[in-house]
């Protein structure tokens, strides 16, 4: 129990606003992921995928962390961001912004489609749906191989210079400059959605969904609404990873991914808009160091790794540096996010 | 029927061969208090969510003034002004009490869409979610979560998320339910000051609240309206006293 004696005495704009504002552990967080550039300039191609990785996680937070949808096929609409895409560089426009833009509003206008059908269900229903979702997608590219090259993946993308002017490099220079700035802009805007009254909206639901209609929510329409723009940022991520690989294989769309995803978002802590950023982190270069050591192996050590934290700290890495916080000071009444 | 706030005509329904709701007519008129009594399973709890539209009807109408309101969602219904409250809290654990009444406001206003303004930037919203509370005696611990409020406090909390929809109609499925006897009356005395505008049916067992804050009493047994009248009227009579009897723990006879 955290205690409000303080908290009380606050008013109730000042104790709002204190809670969306920005956290001194925010901006360390951005700082230091600048930090790369300087310290590991051999892993920028790592640093890039974790930031691709991290927003993918941050959109599946959206609607898993703050509205309860939980989803094992999100990576449906990663894989339709980076074939549209790659599509768009194959056809001649390997223009980048436009293609980041494009690809998203690719992903969202079937993100918007499918959500009629999430926005019915919930639970175990939703895992299932997802899922199928996940893999008759991922059917469909196989079987159109004519456009997506199939099992082979799409061969010839070529991404043109950022703003005419930055190329992509050998090193992930570019590639991780260009990811983090996206990933940047998207954070804001999801941190934006978070503190808006339709960011508590969706806790609302999270929290109880049964009685959003008794208070006069329009649940259904919420959840299409978060959907859709949690599919486009999906989308967008899946772009990037298709412009800064030129390569986009079924894998951007497997299950593989979505099962990945969800495990990063779970072992950071969801629904607290940095977890999936950390367990993106943790997650990918524990996989880069453990596999090199033994490749087949590594998916015993992220077994392990799921089932203590789920154990031990079930709201996930932050959840715990929360808790751990919270003991030594109490005198916050909320977490930090 | 434009006099009824709330109309219940002809209305059935039932799960397989168990009727819960047996032509059930009911009218509200506008203002006032009314209680709804009734033995354990006498389709009190179900007759609401049948006005609400948690459940649907076998047949019959429900009326929201003059309107036909039988084909409308739970949420329609709400924002049409007939909002209800839970026997058993059903609240949001891990939002602020504060946050909870305003999430209330900000649908009621059609304010909970928007996605792209900061919640602080909703101050009328907020500013109404606080008055809500502080009539209700919450103000004070508007920052803590839900969870963390004591229960008769959360009682409260429940009938404050249904006052931020601005009700015409309020059903109030036993608001003391599990409240000590002490803060039962305070509770009740929060409802009885609502404003005369509003219309109130309240379920309750313990009859002592049942005469002191009805002004009329509606007796369901077996999924029918047995009988209705003032409390006095209801008191006194025998087919009420026969349902009742060896049911002494309920208050009615004594």
């Amino acid at each position: 129990m955290s205690s409000e004696a303080i908290a009380d005495t606050v008013g109730p704009h000042e104790f709002l606003r204190a809670q969306a504002s920005w956290r001194l552990s925010e901006v360390a967080f951005w700082l230091a992921a600048l930090l790369p550039f300087v310290l590991a300039p051999d892993y920028l191609i790592l640093a890039s995928q974790i930031a691709i990785t991290a927003l993918f996680a941050l959109s599946l937070d959206l609607i898993l962390g703050f509205s309860g949808i939980i989803s094992l096929g999100h990576a449906a609409y990663f894989g339709i961001g980076a074939y549209t895409a790659g599509l768009l560089s194959v056809w001649g426009w390997g223009e980048p912004l436009t293609g980041l833009v494009l690809a998203g509003a690719a992903a969202g206008l079937f993100g918007y489609l499918t959500s009629f059908i999430i926005a019915r269900f919930r639970h175990l229903a939703l895992i299932m749906i997802t899922l199928g979702i996940g893999l008759l997608l991922q059917e469909a590219a196989n079987d159109a191989s004519w456009l997506t090259g199939g099992f082979d993946g799409l061969q010839g993308i070529h991404t043109w210079p950022i703003l005419d002017r930055y190329e992509f490099d050998l090193y992930g220079r570019t590639a991780y400059a260009y990811a983090l700035a996206v990933l940047f802009l998207l954070f804001l805007g999801v941190r934006r959605i978070i503190h808006s009254p339709f960011g508590l909206a969706l806790r609302g639901i999270r929290e109880n969904g049964q009685r959003m209609p008794a208070i006069g929510a329009p649940t259904r329409q919420h959840i299409r609404t978060v959907y859709t723009i949690a599919a486009a940022i999906a989308g967008i991520a899946g772009a990037l990873l298709s412009q800064t690989t030129e390569t986009a294989s079924l894998e951007a769309l497997g299950f593989q991914r979505s099962a990945d995803v969800l495990v990063m978002l779970i072992l950071g802590g969801a629904g607290r808009l940095y977890g999936g950023f950390i367990g993106a982190i943790v997650y990918m270069v524990a996989r880069d160091q453990f596999s090199g050591l033994n490749p087949q192996y590594w998916y015993f050590w992220i077994g392990l790794l799921l089932i203590a934290v789920v154990m031990f700290v079930p709201d996930g890495i932050l959840g715990g540096l929360a808790l751990l916080q919270r003991r030594v000071t109490i005198s916050r009444p909320k977490d930090p996010p | 029927m434009s006099e009824n706030a709330l109309s219940a005509r002809g209305v059935n329904k039932s799960f397989g061969s168990l009727i819960v709701a047996a032509d059930v007519e009911i009218n509200l008129p506008a203002g006032v208090r009314y209680a709804l009594i009734g033995p354990n399973g006498a389709g009190k709890t179900t007759l609401i969510n049948l006005m609400t539209g948690m459940l649907r009807p076998d047949a019959g109408r429900i009326f929201l003034g003059p309107e036909d309101i039988t084909a409308l969602p739970p949420e329609q219904r709400v924002r049409r002004g007939l909002v209800r409250t839970f026997q058993i809290n059903s609240l949001f654990p891990y939002l602020t009490a504060l946050e909870s009444v305003t999430l209330a406001v900000c649908e009621r206003r059609e304010a909970a869409r928007i996605w792209w303004r900061p919640l602080t930037a909703y101050r009328d919203e907020v500013d109404e979610a606080h008055a809500i509370l502080s009539g209700l005696a919450l103000a004070g611990v508007c920052h803590r979560r839900t969870r963390e409020l004591p229960y008769g406090q959360q009682r409260l909390l429940e009938i404050a998320l249904a006052l931020a929809a601005k009700p015409r109609v309020l059903l109030l499925d036993e608001p003391a339910a599990g409240v000590p006897r002490g803060e039962s009356q305070e509770l009740f005395a929060a409802i009885a000051g609502l404003s005369r505008d509003i219309t109130v049916l309240f379920i309750e067992h313990d009859m002592d609240l049942v005469f002191r804050f009805a002004s009329r009493v509606i007796v369901m047994v077996g999924g029918r309206v047995l009988v209705e009248g003032t409390p006095a009227e209801i008191a006194a009579d025998p087919r009420v006293r026969a349902v009742y009897l060896g049911k002494a723990h309920q208050g009615l006879v004594s």
